[in-house]
């Protein structure tokens, strides 16, 4: 294809991707570099019977002013990013020469917003990666080896977990694990405990989202997964029979390596979408037991005083967190695509 | 017809069936709950005293008469104009869903057939914006669209939505159109049409069944998508999502959550619809992108 010619069909994608997704990138990392202006201060002397005394004030149409002028504010250079909601570098610092033990500094740090959003984005992300693709393998296998005329029914009732909105879908599991709810008073009547509440509980309120997690995206890793078992060929698998392979060695010997590109591929999509874990958190309302990335940034710019250069420090930091997470993926497309 | 190798004896058969049934419950049951609930009162889908109660619905029958009450649903749409939104998200689905897919079948076909390095560093970089978590863009947009008075519509929030839908778009549609034989728009040219008019009369007419499946997810984007509606929508130009978001903020107080179960189960009836109709298009979206690598 002519350059040209190409350069006009992809106009309008290039040009929204470029307006809309690089341009923001550079406007969050100029944001984050500058704060607001303070409020001006004035100091007005008030003189009565008993002598002279200077009260400083807010002039509220200074301030307004100056902020209107300058909406991108003053110049911070890197304050944002070091400051205790964001790196917390002198906390982190002092954490660690006064720390007892190991533990005791991971507790300090868990104490700061940012890296206690981080623990939680992480965990999240390496723990239901891996559950989503060992479920969604397992109903693969099971649907594959049922009969076909109830694969289609199957399917259907599969999809609705991974189609549904992501915050309608985690609101439908709160409400059902609510106190008062079923799964509520079934948790209550299994630990035998009137007063189990997910909601009130850190751990159970991590398992429940992760659960959540899993629920959500396990329907997506069956679909690849059976999409590939279709293709598995059955000759090989008929002459690993012949040669004596177990079931279990089918599996592991002809089913698995066949299946390996997708589970990559499975492992890359699940990794994007998992660290940017946002929806449940909010449905579930557990701020106050879990935050994550995407939900620091939403508490900032969401609040009544919009934190616009706070929202935008966490965004360039998780940006470069996906960067640092997708980067061995990446380096293989790379490679891959390279060859041809 | 079954191989030798796919025979099974019945221990393997029963425990990959009971699995499966586990399975078809977890994935299932909590809509059918939320569904049968919502015709219930709040005292009934959330009960203190015993769970059946939200299955024969006691304190529905107490309080309004019948076992099953429409209070939410009239709660939602017309007291709380869900009306509103849903109309909303109807105008707001189709934009997204007619420019993502025109901006994509372009883009995504001259990638395609481009066999420049270029073609491969755009769509490697389409893939690396695909990464971005939608909300730190959001965080990027605020400021420029207050100073330039274009926070709050609908039409930004469009145009927003299609750009963070274009690098899946171009992805799913490059690998669709790699499918369509070189030979049949090259042999158009050869008998003296320009590019465009190869596309336009010999691959469109092809296209429909990757353009259909790509229009699937694209729907699927705009209309669950939360992140970017709630930060880039005014009040009156919400979606349902933010919509259902806000009622857990206002109405929890007023002890009327049922509005927001009627509305989650109306969010939830067309994406059932849809998927009834669509399911084996949705399927092969899905492995598309896999099977390409």
């Amino acid at each position: 294809m002519k350059h040209g010619t190409f350069f006009w069909f992809v106009f309008p994608s290039a040009l929204l991707m470029l307006l809309f997704i690089a341009m923001p990138i550079v406007s969050v990392v100029l944001q984050s570099l500058y704060v607001q202006h303070e409020q001006v201060l004035i100091e007005v002397e008030n003189c009565s019977l008993f002598g002279c005394e200077t009260t400083t004030s807010v002039d509220q149409e200074a301030t307004r002013a100056l902020r209107e002028a300058e909406p991108l504010g003053r110049w911070a250079g890197l304050d944002v990013y070091l400051n205790r909601a964001h790196l917390a570098t002198s906390e982190v610092a002092e954490a660690w020469s006064t720390r007892e033990s190991l533990g005791d500094f991971f507790s300090g740090l868990y104490n700061l917003p940012f890296y206690r959003a981080l623990a939680f984005t992480l965990t999240y992300t390496f723990i239901v990666t891996p559950l989503t693709i060992i479920l969604g393998f397992f109903i693969a296998v099971a649907v594959n080896s049922t009969i076909k005329a109830v694969r289609g029914p199957t399917i259907f009732f599969s999809l609705l977990p991974f189609v549904i909105t992501p915050l309608v879908g985690s609101l439908v599991l709160f409400w059902m694990l609510d106190a008062r709810g079923i799964l509520g008073a079934g948790l209550q009547w299994l630990a035998d405990n009137p007063d189990l509440s997910v909601k009130a509980s850190t751990p159970l309120m991590w398992i429940a989202l992760m659960i959540y997690g899993v629920w959500h995206s396990a329907p997506f890793a069956f679909v690849v997964f059976y999409a590939g078992l279709q293709t598995v060929n059955q000759d090989t698998l008929e002459s690993a029979m012949i040669d004596g392979a177990n079931r279990w060695e089918r599996i592991r010997y002809v089913v698995f390596p066949h299946l390996l590109p997708l589970v990559t591929f499975v492992a890359l999509i699940q990794l994007m979408d998992n660290f940017r874990v946002f929806e449940p958190i909010v449905s579930f309302a557990a701020q106050a037991h879990a935050t994550s990335l995407s939900i620091a940034i939403f508490t900032d710019l969401g609040g009544e005083t919009r934190l616009l250069s706070s929202a935008a420090a966490t965004s360039v930091l998780t940006i470069i967190g996906v960067a640092i997470l997708l980067s061995p993926v990446m380096v293989r497309t790379y490679r891959d695509f390279g060859k041809d | 017809m079954s191989t030798a190798a796919q025979r099974s004896p019945l221990p393997i058969k029963l425990l990959t069936n009971g699995f499966l049934i586990f399975w078809l419950i977890l994935a299932a049951f909590p809509f059918l709950w939320t569904l049968w609930g919502s015709f219930k009162v709040e005292g009934d889908f959330f009960s203190k005293a015993n769970w059946a109660n939200a299955i024969f619905g006691r304190l529905t029958v107490e309080e309004t008469g019948g076992s099953f009450t429409g209070d939410g649903y009239y709660g939602a749409w017309i007291q709380e104009e869900f009306w509103r939104a849903a109309m909303n998200s109807t105008i707001l689905c189709f934009c997204v869903v007619t420019i993502s897919l025109t901006c994509g079948t372009l883009g995504g076909y001259a990638l395609s057939r481009s066999t420049y390095r270029y073609a491969f560093w755009f769509l490697f970089f389409a893939l690396i914006f695909r990464a971005m978590p939608p909300i730190t863009l959001v965080s990027g947009y605020l400021l420029p669209f207050y100073e330039w008075n274009l926070w709050g519509h609908l039409y930004t929030t469009v145009i927003v939505l299609v750009a963070i839908n274009q690098p899946f778009t171009l992805w799913m549609l490059h690998s669709f159109f790699k499918n369509i034989p070189k030979d049949l728009d090259e042999s158009a040219m050869v008998d003296g049409c320009t590019r465009f008019q190869a596309f336009r009369h010999v691959i469109i007419p092809v296209m429909w069944p990757g353009v259909i499946t790509t229009g699937l997810f694209s729907f699927l984007l705009a209309y669950n998508d939360f992140a970017v509606t709630a930060m880039l929508l005014s009040e009156e130009n919400q979606t349902m999502i933010p919509k259902i978001n806000s009622f857990l903020g206002t109405t929890q107080t007023k002890g009327n959550v049922m509005f927001a179960v009627a509305a989650v189960v109306s969010v939830t009836a067309p994406l059932f619809v849809m998927v009834m109709v669509f399911q084996r298009q949705i399927v092969s979206g899905l492995t598309a992108g896999a099977v390409k690598g």
